[in-house]
């Protein structure tokens, strides 16, 4: 049997009970120095503002293998006023990098979905970097019901 | 075998901004979980997707764990001739596929 | 390795068993259970994952196989054709054996008696690819299972195992999904299990799996046994499951969590 070594799985609960009481081991979590570490290692000493870039992220997943993920970075997109790049982090998980990804001014539109594998319930981090070098940046929430983690060996 | 799925408009007008969606096949294998006797099960995954346009660089990522099996990626860029998208993936254990799709600008 | 599994199962469930069976106008796929989000991967072939083995059972399909050297295509030609309707009256009644087949089991006997190659193995990804490409063909239209006269002992075998308790926590499929079926087991819908969507990706397996792989799971998840893959007690429950959801439409390949 393959487990993660980060999650559980198969929890038969109380029907009556409503909520999900899930018991989570996760002895190699994203500490948050890897992580501010990892935010580190992208924006150098640049602070990050708050603004301008929008997560969507379903608050409430039904499995963190699989969640979808759009970010968004209020720009013109024209040669002297665009997004460089978008740089996506999880607090959690155990490495704090989701993805990088570079545009250009040809991207015409600010904007990248894919789905991404929450182990956990927790915050995901977008952070952009604008052609003037300034970072931006949005923090979402995320609950996961059933987290990322295979359930039987095949 | 791998297999891709792109959505690429065969039709689009010049200057207009499209959208490309993209999958691919592989497992993504975390490099985090172990096997019943406690090996690790080694990191397998895709570690840069990138689209060129007749040649040129129009979009890349660096992929990480996280990345959901079966990476989706979708982005957008400006058309401004008739030509080809090529798209690649690299990743661990000599993971290396490209395909191709074509768009023509009215 | 870490794993803490948590089960606290209630006596509840165990106990008020009514076993009534879900009138046709109630009857729903799982689908309709699913965030909107997974309904969006289902819906697009681009974004569903799925789609990835069809593409590649599109590619075996063609190719040549065993002593006879022979493609699935140079008996059935096009697939579109030749296949369309055909997972939907799936699992079938085989003459020569005497007892149902499902689509796996139709295709594996294609391979050993007509490509005169080794079967292939059950989640294998061949099979898989090739069951999904096939099914693929009935996308939208109704589920006929079941008709024949001759398979009629192996339904109501199927059924009698639905009903059946089993397992340490004493439950039968009926239990969850003919009478809680508008409830939720640890955040997840419970659902109907209706068969509608397989082989179909799975988000939990982050990969395509077969109907067979979604029953043991079931069963192992009520601590009980799992049946062999291939067993009759698996190709009667599927049975079971397509003839209780005749007239739903075939959805191949779906997604659920
Ligand atoms: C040499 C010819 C031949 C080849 C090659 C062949 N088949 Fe068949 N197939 C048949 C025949 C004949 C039947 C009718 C049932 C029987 O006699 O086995 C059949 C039946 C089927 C059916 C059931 C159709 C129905 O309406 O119930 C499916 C599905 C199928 N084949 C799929 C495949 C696939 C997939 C492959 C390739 C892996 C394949 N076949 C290769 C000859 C072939
Ligand atoms: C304790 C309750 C419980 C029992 C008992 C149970 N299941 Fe399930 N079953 C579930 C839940 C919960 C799901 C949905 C899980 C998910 O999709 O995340 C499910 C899903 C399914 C599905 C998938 C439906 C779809 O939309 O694809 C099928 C089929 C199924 N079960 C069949 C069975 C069969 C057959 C049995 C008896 C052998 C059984 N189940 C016993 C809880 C149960």
């Amino acid at each position: 049997m393959a487990n993660s070594d980060h999650t559980t799985r198969r929890t038969f609960l109380s029907l009556t009970s409503g909520a999900a009481a899930l018991v989570i081991v996760r002895p190699v979590d994203a500490t948050p120095a890897m992580l501010s570490a990892a935010v580190r290692n992208v924006v150098g000493e640049a602070d990050v503002h708050t603004g301008k870039v929008k997560l969507d992220i379903p608050p409430l997943v039904e499995n963190g293998n699989t969640v979808p993920m759009t970010i968004s970075v209020t720009s013109p997109m024209t040669a002297d006023e665009y997004v460089k790049s978008i740089h996506v982090f999880n607090e959690k998980n155990p490495q704090p990098n989701i993805g990088n990804f570079y545009l250009g001014p040809r991207a015409g539109r600010a904007q990248v979905s894919t789905r991404i594998r929450l182990a956990d319930s927790q915050k995901v981090t977008a952070i952009a970097r604008l052609s003037d070098d300034t970072f931006w940046s949005a923090t979402a929430d995320v609950v996961v019901t059933l987290a990322a983690c295979t359930e039987e060996a095949i | 075998m791998p297999s891709a799925l792109i959505n690429v408009p065969a039709k689009a007008k010049r200057g207009s901004v499209i959208e490309i969606k993209t999958l691919m096949s592989h497992i993504m294998e975390t490099g985090y979980r172990h096997t019943a006797s406690g090996s690790v099960v080694p990191r397998d995954i895709i570690t840069s997707f990138i689209c060129r346009f007749n040649g040129k660089e129009v979009f890349r990522a660096d992929l990480y764990p996280a990345i959901a099996a079966n990476p989706f990626i979708t982005f957008f860029t400006t058309v401004t001739e008739s030509g080809k998208f090529e798209f690649e993936w690299i990743g661990d254990k000599g993971f290396s596929e490209t395909t191709q799709a074509s768009i023509t600008v009215e | 390795m870490k794993i803490a599994v948590c089960i606290a199962l209630l006596t509840a469930m165990a106990g008020a068993a009514l076993a009534t069976e879900i009138p046709r106008s109630e009857r729903r796929s799982g689908y309709s259970f699913m965030s909107a989000d997974s309904k969006a991967m289902q819906d697009e072939d681009t974004a569903n994952p799925g789609m990835l083995s069809v593409l590649d059972g599109e590619t075996l399909w063609m190719r040549k196989a065993g002593a006879a050297n022979k493609a699935c295509a140079d008996c059935h030609n096009d697939a579109r054709v030749s296949m369309k309707g055909v997972a939907a009256h799936y699992p079938a009644f085989d003459k020569a054996l005497g007892k149902p087949v499902d689509l796996e089991g139709r295709i594996n006997l294609c391979r050993t008696n007509h490509q005169q190659a080794t079967p292939f193995a059950y989640e294998s990804r061949e099979l898989l690819a090739l069951t999904a490409y096939v099914a693929r063909q009935s996308r939208g239209m109704p589920i006929t299972a079941g008709g024949d006269p001759e398979l009629a002992p192996f339904v109501e075998q199927g059924h009698a195992l639905f009903m059946q308790r089993q397992g340490q926590l004493n439950l039968g499929c009926t239990s969850c999904h003919d009478d809680n079926w508008d409830k939720k087991l640890a955040g997840s819908a419970i659902t109907q299990a209706q068969p509608t969507g397989y082989p179909l990706y799975r988000l939990e397996w982050q990969a395509l799996g077969s109907l067979q792989r979604r029953l043991r799971a079931c069963i192992t998840g009520i601590r009980a046994q799992a049946y062999d893959y291939g067993s009759p007690e698996l190709v009667e429950l599927e049975l079971y499951l397509m003839t209780r959801a005749r007239g739903m439409p075939v959805e191949t390949p779906a997604v659920r969590p």
